[in-house]
């Protein structure tokens, strides 16, 4: 954070550079659509081909000669020591080539919590079995590794153990007795008071003042997570499932204590991440096994072994209390309450982020703290935080519009705030009402009642809701992009970054021909392997940014080479970077059609066979300078049946406000995916946590609901496409925004159904009955 | 608990393969023979990431012991395109974004496939109104209902039905309409 915060200050003019905060991305200044070649188009996935043969090689399909598999034994205790463990058995069933516990485990070096160092990948800072305490109820207490994963997953079953167990806290109710305040809240302050909210609340004409619940989430990809890893003496190739390629091989580096340069992670596809594709104890287990065992090794973790090793998003008990005048503004905003959290990691599900940034209010008060529980760590998962404040936060401004007799999006068109309202900053591009009179219009909102129960169609009631949606724009720093040239006019960028469907790959290949002014079909863009220039994190849906930055910078040592190689015979001879522009294949002066040199021809008259640049993005000054966010409105219908209380989602609209869309088709399935994640959200998904034991109860698919084809209806994306200045392309991240606000639409939607307001998810049929 | 040698028929090839008895399909698929184009999400049954063909009817293939299905014609992901050019399906699925990350990705498809056969074989599903009818009447709800046991946590299932419906199943203008919006 100090980095950004140096960012801040006024950094010396550079002619034609891009400055962030001060200039716009020179590729804003294009003029008109022809300069962005298929920028916004709906190109089909590059990677599309590969993917639907079967053919896209994910990491438990790295073939290695005497390759031996891994399995997992678990620990049926939540705290205490391990007093006996026998692994005879194990070690004694056919096929078996080791048994590795905490008693004969490489050495290693725990791993650091992810953001406390900028190799930090660890998502507790917990040692990986290096003693015989045991933190959680299903943490590994052996790896058994076989010839087939037959052989290794029967040994693993004949391991037996023996605890003497401490005091555990494994219940919520428990926990938060004793609550603890965090010194910040990802780089942010944990408390923000803004005059006496309470106070104000107390004396408003209208209140609302709610408790809302929202129980732990597993990410659940299809892809089990999964490493294949192989040392050759002190280098570690790992092929992973991986969202942080960099902070992974950095830290494996860090644990087994190698040079950062001896350790290579690979992962050109994962089978979806939403957060959980991180770092966790079954890489490093895999890469100690492989160690000790002197063999490649592959782990592809059980469905059940993903609910016990791979944390998910934890539990939230959030309080909304509204005040407002008889007009509609709003004298207080409180948003405050609790999540369970370990001693061991970091991760406090900021749910009153929304908060801070979305409406304007007289007073603020927003705190949130967090129950220490003796539990697998929780972690990050699609719109950390703001998936679930937006469920609170927009289904009490909803119950507010009841009260005081207004719309809903009326009521938040009178608290349209005008600047951010909690850090004062202007905002970069806000266009929230906007998305939503698009959205109301094209949804059909005026056919609302708004009085609840007014509609049915036979058993079913039928009601309508909406949300507002909202995401924050992050740039990370340290990412670097390397361009290579061919005299052939093939364009290669290369970033370690990650595509798990985000469609990062083609939509950056979109960007890289729009931005150099070349064909699509000469445009390679390389990433998913540590061996590429540095790339930041698949996380925070700051990846496109980010490139954006990376690939800003190295254009600009492109352009500044190529005008030197063009010398005194080009046409562009004496022009600097601020004077010329990427197009056509070339470089040519910004206002002067006539002065211009292709690429080959620069190449061709100074001897080169190839151009090869790199740069790394200037830091995120604009997050410093501007409030950036994007912003949506959510539309739902749904229909509830009186007889069994089945709420069914008939229709869907989200309408975005996300800066400018790189790809169309693969932005809306970004929208459309985290829509439908949402409906999981309210309606079915919960991790079931026994208060007892600690233990995760339903760690399957069978019995954790995921949303199926029948549980989706019809669902219409629109979007304002208007570019944000302070960003990269214009463009702010989508791949979280998309799950915000949807549980309070539905919640919203079934109120206006039924007459119940809903406050805890998900939203079962037992809730409405 | 030994190994046995199995032989089976894989994407019209002929192959034979010394494994562990107890294998699932999938595994045997997977590890022995490196299919790997058929994927592992859950194991029990639940995702249907590992749905292949065996004699053009779909089943979960680790749900399957290997052993029992010796001599039976299994049709994987590699095997459904036609001369090495993709299947309609296939380039479907590419054209509606019938997926993100690709992983459930090749169960999706060899589902459709099996699901359309059901269907010409007029076989119903529990959303089925007239189970007396002389052929299953197709909509948007059927198809969804006949696909739901593929998981698919990216979100791609409209995109899935739209490109089923344009290749497979055709089905009537205005349910199709409604899977676009």
């Amino acid at each position: 954070m100090s980095a950004q915060s140096d960012a801040a200050a006024p950094q010396p003019a550079l002619p034609g550079r891009w400055q962030p905060a001060v200039t716009q991305d020179p590729m804003l200044r294009k003029h008109g659509a022809q300069g962005y070649g298929s920028l916004g188009q709906p190109v089909s996935r590059i990677d599309g081909p590969l993917k639907v043969q079967g053919k896209a090689r994910f990491a438990a399909e790295f073939p290695y000669e005497g390759l031996c598999y891994a399995a997992l034994a678990f620990s049926t205790i939540a705290r205490g020591r391990i007093t006996a463990l026998d692994t005879a058995a194990a070690e004694a069933a056919p096929g078996v080539v080791l048994v590795m516990t905490h008693r004969n485990a490489p050495r290693m070096k725990a791993p650091s919590l992810m953001m406390s160092s900028p190799t930090a990948a660890g998502a507790s800072d917990l040692p990986v079995m290096q003693n015989d305490e045991i933190h959680w109820n299903g943490q590994p207490i052996a790896v058994v590794l076989a010839e087939t994963q037959e052989q290794a997953d029967h040994a693993a079953s004949l391991v037996t153990a023996d605890y003497a167990p401490l005091p555990a806290v494994t219940s919520f109710d428990e926990a938060r007795k004793t609550p603890r305040q965090l010194d910040n809240l990802l780089g942010q302050p944990p408390v923000v008071e803004i005059g006496d909210a309470e106070a104000a609340l107390k004396g408003a004409a209208v209140q609302v003042d709610q408790i809302y619940r929202t129980p732990r989430h597993n990410h659940n990809a299809i892809e089990l997570h999964a490493a294949t890893v192989a040392w050759t003496g002190e280098e570690l190739r790992v092929h992973d499932a991986s969202q942080l390629l960099d902070l992974t091989a950095g830290q494996l580096a860090d644990i087994f204590g190698l040079e950062a340069d001896k350790v290579r992670v690979s992962s050109p596809y994962v089978g979806g991440g939403f957060g959980g594709k991180c770092l966790w104890d079954h890489q490093i287990l895999a890469c100690a096994a492989a160690k000790l065992a002197g063999r490649p090794v592959r782990i592809m973790l059980s469905r059940e072994g993903v609910f016990r090793v791979v944390g998910g998003r934890t539990l939230t008990e959030q309080r909304v209390a509204l005040g407002a005048s008889a007009d509609g503004r709003l004298d207080a905003l409180i948003h405050t309450g609790i999540v369970a959290m370990t001693s061991h990691n970091s991760c406090p599900e900021q749910f009153t982020f929304p908060a801070r940034h979305l409406y304007a209010a007289k007073t603020i008060r927003l705190a949130q703290e967090v129950a220490d529980m003796d539990m697998l760590a929780n972690t990050f998962m699609r719109a950390p935080g703001e998936s679930v404040g937006t469920f609170a936060l927009e289904c009490a401004i909803d119950e507010l519009a009841e009260k005081l007799g207004l719309d809903p999006i009326e009521l938040r068109r009178r608290i349209e705030p005008d600047k951010d309202p909690t850090s004062g900053k202007p905002f970069s591009a806000r266009h929230l009402i906007d998305a939503y009179d698009k959205g109301a219009e094209r949804f059909g909102w005026n056919h609302r009642s708004p009085t609840p129960r007014q509609r049915r169609g036979g058993e079913w009631l039928i009601g309508m809701g909406c949300a507002t949606a909202t995401y924050p724009y992050h740039r990370f720093p340290g990412g670097a992009a390397r361009i290579r040239l061919t005299a052939g006019g093939q364009v290669t960028v290369s970033t370690a970054v990650h595509d798990m469907g985000m469609g990062t790959a083609t939509a950056q290949a979109q960007h890289i021909a729009a931005r150099l002014g070349v064909p699509l079909t000469q445009v390679t863009f390389e990433y998913g392997d540590t061996s590429l220039p540095r790339g930041v994190i698949a996380g925070g849906s700051t990846q496109t940014a980010s490139i954006g930055g990376a690939v800003i910078a190295a254009t600009e040592v492109f352009v500044e080479e190529l005008l030197k190689l063009a010398g005194n015979d080009s046409p562009l001879a004496g022009l600097s970077l601020a004077e010329v522009e990427t197009r056509d294949g070339g470089i040519g002066h910004c206002d002067d059609a006539a002065r211009f040199e292709s690429y080959e021809s620069i190449l061709r008259r100074s001897g080169r066979d190839e151009l090869v640049c790199e740069a790394e993005a200037p830091p995120p000054a604009e997050m410093e300078a501007f409030s950036m966010h994007s912003y949506g409105a959510q539309f739902c219908e749904v229909r509830v049946s009186e007889v069994t209380g089945e709420v069914r989602v008939s229709r869907f609209l989200g309408s975005f406000d996300a800066g400018r869309i790189l790809n169309a088709k693969t932005a809306t399935s970004q929208f459309k995916g985290g829509i439908i994640m949402g409906i999981g959200l309210a309606l079915t998904e919960e991790t079931n946590f026994d208060p007892r034991t600690g233990r995760i109860v339903n760690a399957s698919l069978a019995e954790y609901h995921v949303p199926v084809q029948m549980d989706v209806p019809a669902i219409e994306i629109l979007y304002t496409d208007i570019p944000d200045p302070q960003a990269p392309m214009g463009a702010r991240g989508i791949g979280e925004i998309g799950i915000t606000g949807v549980g309070a639409a539905v919640a919203n939607a079934v109120y206006n159904a039924t007459g119940k307001r809903i406050r805890d998810l998900p939203i079962t049929l037992d809730k409405l009955m | 608990m030994g190994n046995a040698l199995m032989n089976f028929t894989i994407n019209g090839q002929s192959v034979e393969v010394e494994a562990d008895i107890r294998s699932s399909l999938l595994d045997l698929l997977r590890n022995s023979l490196g299919f790997t184009g058929t994927k592992k999400g859950c194991d029990q049954g639940a995702c249907g990431a590992c749905t292949v063909l065996v004699d053009g009817e779909r089943i979960n293939s680790c749900l399957a012991l290997a052993v029992q299905y010796q001599g039976r014609s299994i049709t994987t992901v590699e095997g459904l395109g036609i001369d090495g050019a993709l299947h309609p399906l296939q380039q479907a699925f590419v054209e509606h974004d019938g997926f993100q990350c690709g992983y459930c990705t090749p169960g999706q498809l060899c589902s459709a496939v099996g699901m359309a056969g059901e269907i010409e074989r007029n076989i119903p599903s529990v959303v089925t109104a007239d189970l007396a009818a002389d052929s299953v009447a197709i909509d948007e709800r059927e198809l969804r209902e006949r696909m739901s046991g593929n998981l698919c946590r990216c979100g791609a299932y409209n995109g899935i039905i739209e490109a089923i419906s344009e290749t497979l199943v055709k089905t009537p203008a205005s349910s199709q309409e409604r899977v676009r919006a």
